[in-house]
Parts: C-alpha cells; structure tokens; sequence
C-alpha cells in the first residue's frame, strides 16, 4: 500500500495554509469591489471549502487507482468535469442564499467564467502533483521489490554452488588420490582425471536446459566411480534403464544429488557392503526414475520430513514444472526408495 | 613400540596414514578400523598409545566412539571438512589433521604427540568431547554401551534421565543405561529435542509425561505413561510451565 502525502504533517500543514491564504484573497477580493465583509467571507467559504474537498477526494482516489499512461486523457476530462461541479454548487449555493441581493447575484453570474478558469487551474494542478507523487512512490515499490529478487536469486545461487562444491566429497576425494600417488600412481592418474571431468560438468551446466537422461547418467557415472574408490568394496552400484527412457529430457544435475544422498545414508546408516539402484523408465509422458538404498529402521527415521535431505530436490523440482508431487519416498524393511518423476513436455 | 590404531572408514585414508607411518620405525599399526564399532574393540584390546580417529563415519562418529571408551587414548583427528569439529579442536590441545594432509604436517602432529606423551591425555579427551560442538545428528540419539555391546537410542526412546553418581541413568521402556556424563551435558544438547531439566535430578523427554500432579504443599510431580512418577523441582515446575505454554 502507498502512503498518502498526508500522512506527512509538513504537507498537510503546508495544504491548509495555501486554502487559508487562497480563501483570504478570494475574501480580499470581494470585499474590495465593494462587498460587505460577511458576504465575500461565505462566498470565499464556499467556493474555497468545495476546492479542498475535491482535492481530497482526487488525492484519494488516485491512491488506489491510477489510470496507465494511455489514460491520461480521462484524468483531464475529470478535472474539467469537477472544475464544473464545484463552480455549479458554489453558484446554486449562492445565488440562493443571497436572492434579494441582485447586485450580488449579477456580479456573481458574471464572474462564473473566471471561477471556473481558476478552479480548473487549482484542480488542474493538484491532479498532476498527486499523479506525479504516487508515480514515484510506485517506482520505488518497484525498485526494491527487483533489488530483493535479485539478492534472493543471488543467494540461491550461492547455495548452489556451495551444494555442488561438496567440501566433504571434494577433500575426501583429494585425500584418496594423495594415498594412490605412492602405491598406485596410475589408478590416482585416473582419479584426478574422473574429479577434474566431475566438477567441469557440474560447473559449466546450464541449469535451465534439460539434457538426456543418458547424459545426466554419464555424469553420474563419473562421480559413482570417484565414490567406489573412496569407499572400495563397501559400495555397488546396480544402474539399470529402458532404453527408450536415455532419451528422455531431464534437468541437469537433478540426479546427482539424490544418489548421493542415497550413498550417504546407505553408507553411514549400516556397517556392511551395500548396494545403491538406479533404475527409469517411462511412463505416459513422464521420465520415472527410482533411487533404492539400504538403511537400519531402528536409528534412522526416514518418516521425519520428507526424508533425509531431499527438500532442496523438491524445491528446485517446483520451481522448474510448479508441482510439488513429483518426488516422493517410501521405507520398506530396510530399502529406502526415492522416485523422481520428471514430465516431459512435447 | 608404540602402538597404534588408525581409524577411518575410507580405506585409502587408512593406507596414507600407514603411509606416512613407515618412517616411524618404533611404531607398529596393530589395527586397522573402518568404524567405531570395531575401533571400541581395538582401543579396549591394545590399550593404544595414539589412535588416528576419522570423524565422519558409519553408525556412530569419531566423538560418540570415544564416549564409549572409559580411559580415552591420546587421538589425532583426521577429517576431512567439519565446521562442527573444527572449533572444538582448535580450542583444544588434541591435534587435528585436514584431509588431504600432507608429509610435513603429519610429522609435526607426531612430533607434538611425542612432546606431549609424558603428560596424562585423559583430561584433554574428556574435555575435548564434553566441549565439542554437537554434529547434528547427536541430537537425535544417543549412544550407549551394554556389556561389549553398543546401543544407539534415538532420543524419542528415552522417557528420562537421572543424575547417578557420577553417571546418567537414562531410562527407556524396557532398560536402562549408565553413561559418563553430565546432567548439564544432556540438558544442553537435547532442549531442542524436547526434553526440559524438572529437577537437578531429572531430565524428562515432554512427549512421556501425561499429566503433573499437586505433591504436599507446594511441590508436584509428573506422572509419565509408563507410571513412573518424576518429582519437579520449584524452577523445574516453572520451566515445564514455560515450555508447555501454561
């Protein structure tokens, strides 16, 4: 909502100070020509009290609807109309209250021409200075409300990077090629060239472009090779797809994520060798694709949210189709299951 | 000799710190551990003089182990990033190696530990876990020890806890457990797991007490599901009262 020039005690001040001084010159007026005091002060009142309260009104109304650019013309046939109203009451008002004073009145009917002139340049010029204030207040609603989304797309892309960066899987893995250099300098060779492959990939991506489910899983490939060497015979992996399904579309990086955190409580929720499954298909005009990994029903709980750290999965999977039913989990024995579904538009 | 003990569940994490050991002619790797599990086993059989501890590991880390261990070895860390540990070691005179760590630093972090060995560790470990920023999943369980065989309790398991010497009992719906900490201790890590200090001899998880009832004078006890009456203390009333929204 706008705040209207009011709310500010130096305009109003400043608004009725200039109707005080406009209603005395008026009344100074009057009574110069020759006017009794008392008459030149009620014309003064009437004519300068009906001003104001239009003003007002228009301040008013402008705070809740101003008409857009092409509309400009309408304002301007408004002003005309009020300047006539107020100048037909004032008239109306006085022409009965002093109707054995024709003297008066013939002065009055005379001067309707210059009332009105006057009128429409005060109403004139208070429309455009109402116009112009709420204009500004406008634009600077406008201007904080891009700053924040930008701080905000910002942030999320700091997030983003910090996520795919992986400070855990990045040392732990620099520290496995540090042990391979002495004893095997060709496997750590090979390491270094996997790791290097792994963070292009994730750095030069471009999260608004889908890419085929073929190359998101040659991508995932590379980082379940970097995580069996670190973890050696503790983790398999089974990746099993429909061959039509490697050509559907999916957004880059989405799978990533979920496998690895399917590694992280398959690995750190059980002592033993365990196996992680990574099967799609499709179905109707979804890619489907399920993440299954083992963990220990009696200390984890993955019933708590939507399970393990998938929210930032489900989060970016709203922002991209706006649904929020396209991942879901379920625990069975001791298989946790993550399906993914990802439309597929024609 | 000097014992040793590496623990880690990477193996090529073990293999480096192996690595680096070959210079040490006087030290002999008795056991290589790939959880905390077996690396409660192996401290309690060899008596170690240093253990290389990893931090993040299966089941239970590298701090829930050593609460395990009644008379904790002299420990190295080895971790790879943990801004949860980082502080504590910091604070602490117990050394802490960042993976990948190269020749140079493993060396001074021995030569630190042999200048130290004469001094008694028991203290700094026992400080160093008391004071180490919770991982996030110790709010959640809390790992115990029966007999040789270690428990994990997930903290909704737990209807109370009672000051005990200098112990904790903590009582669960069929059992109870004794472990080597502070009432503070407990009170301070599971507040957000809701359980509220009722007493200076009472911790209760919120969830189990179904109603308090008027005890003398002035003094109430919770009555919990299992039947078990727990007496509050004046502050201990008045904080269950804040925290229920009475």
């Amino acid at each position: 909502m706008f705040t209207g020039p009011f709310k500010y005690k130096n305009a109003l001040f400043v608004y009725i100070g200039g109707w005080l001084a406009l209603g005395g010159i008026h009344n100074m007026i009057l009574w110069s020509v020759g006017f009794s005091y008392g008459l030149s002060a009620i014309d003064s009142l009437i004519n300068n009290g009906l001003l104001a309260a239009e003003c007002l009104a228009i301040s008013n109304t402008l705070k809740y609807y101003r008409p857009g650019k092409g509309r400009t013309l309408t304002l301007t046939l408004w002003t005309f109309a009020l300047a006539g109203i107020c100048v037909f009451i004032s008239w109306w008002a006085l022409s009965s209250i002093y109707e054995g004073n024709a003297e008066y009145i013939e002065f009055l009917n005379e001067s309707l021409p210059v009332r009105y002139a006057i009128s429409l340049l005060i109403l004139g010029w208070f429309v455009m200075l109402s116009w112009i204030w709420y204009y500004l207040q406008t634009q600077q609603a406008e201007g904080s409300r891009k700053a924040d989304m930008e701080k905000l797309a910002k942030e999320a892309e700091l997030v983003n990077l910090r996520q795919q960066l992986q400070p855990h899987f990045l040392f732990n893995s620099l520290n496995s090629i540090n042990a391979l250099i002495s004893s095997k300098p060709e496997e750590a060779r090979r390491m270094t060239q996997q790791l290097s492959d792994f963070l292009r990939g994730t750095l030069k991506k471009d999260e608004q472009k889908p890419v085929t489910l073929q190359e998101e899983l040659n991508h995932l490939k590379l980082y379940l090779d970097i995580e069996k060497v670190r973890f050696g015979h503790r983790l398999n992996t089974n990746i099993n797809s429909e061959a039509t399904s490697l050509e559907m579309k999916i957004p880059p990086l989405l799978l990533q994520p979920v496998v690895e955190n399917a590694i992280k409580f398959g690995l750190y929720d059980t002592l033993d060798a365990i196996t992680i499954d990574i099967l799609s298909k499709v179905e109707g005009q979804m890619l489907v694709v399920i993440v299954k990994n083992p963990f220990d029903p009696e200390t984890a709980h993955p019933k708590k949210g939507t399970g393990f750290g998938l929210d930032s999965i489900k989060r970016r999977l709203h922002l991209l189709f706006g649904r929020t039913d396209l991942l879901h989990t379920s625990a069975s024995d001791n298989i946790f299951t993550t399906t993914i579904e990802i439309p597929q538009s024609v | 000799m000097i014992k040793a003990v590496i623990i880690d569940d990477e193996p090529l994490a073990v293999s480096i710190v192996k690595d680096y050991l070959r210079d040490y002619k006087d030290v002999t790797v008795l056991e290589e551990c790939s959880n905390g599990f077996e690396g409660v086993k192996a401290i309690t059989e060899h008596q170690p003089d240093i253990v290389f501890l990893d931090v993040q590991m299966p089941k239970i880390n590298g701090f829930e182990m050593l609460e395990l261990i009644d008379e904790p070895p002299h420990i190295i860390f080895t971790t790879a990033f943990d801004e949860y540990a980082l502080k504590a070691f910091e604070a602490n005179t117990v050394d802490y190696l960042l993976k990948p760590f190269s020749k140079e630093r493993f060396d001074k972090a021995m030569q630190k530990w042999m200048e130290k060995k004469a001094e008694s560790n028991e203290n700094v470990t026992k400080e160093l876990i008391e004071s180490v920023a919770k991982q996030p999943e110790e709010h959640l369980r809390v790992v115990v020890k029966q007999g040789s065989n270690i428990r994990i309790l997930p903290v909704q398991e737990i209807h109370y806890f009672e000051a005990y010497d200098d112990y904790v009992k903590i009582h669960t719906a069929d059992n109870t457990f004794l472990k080597k900490k502070t009432m503070a201790y407990f009170e301070k890590t599971l507040y957000t797991s809701g359980f509220v200090r009722v007493h200076r001899s009472f911790i209760v998880q919120l969830s189990q007490i179904t109603r308090i009832e008027p005890m003398g004078k002035d003094s109430h006890v919770a009555l919990l599901k299992s039947g078990v009456r727990v007496s509050l203390s004046k502050s201990g009333y008045s904080r269950l009262r804040e925290v229920l929204g009475l």
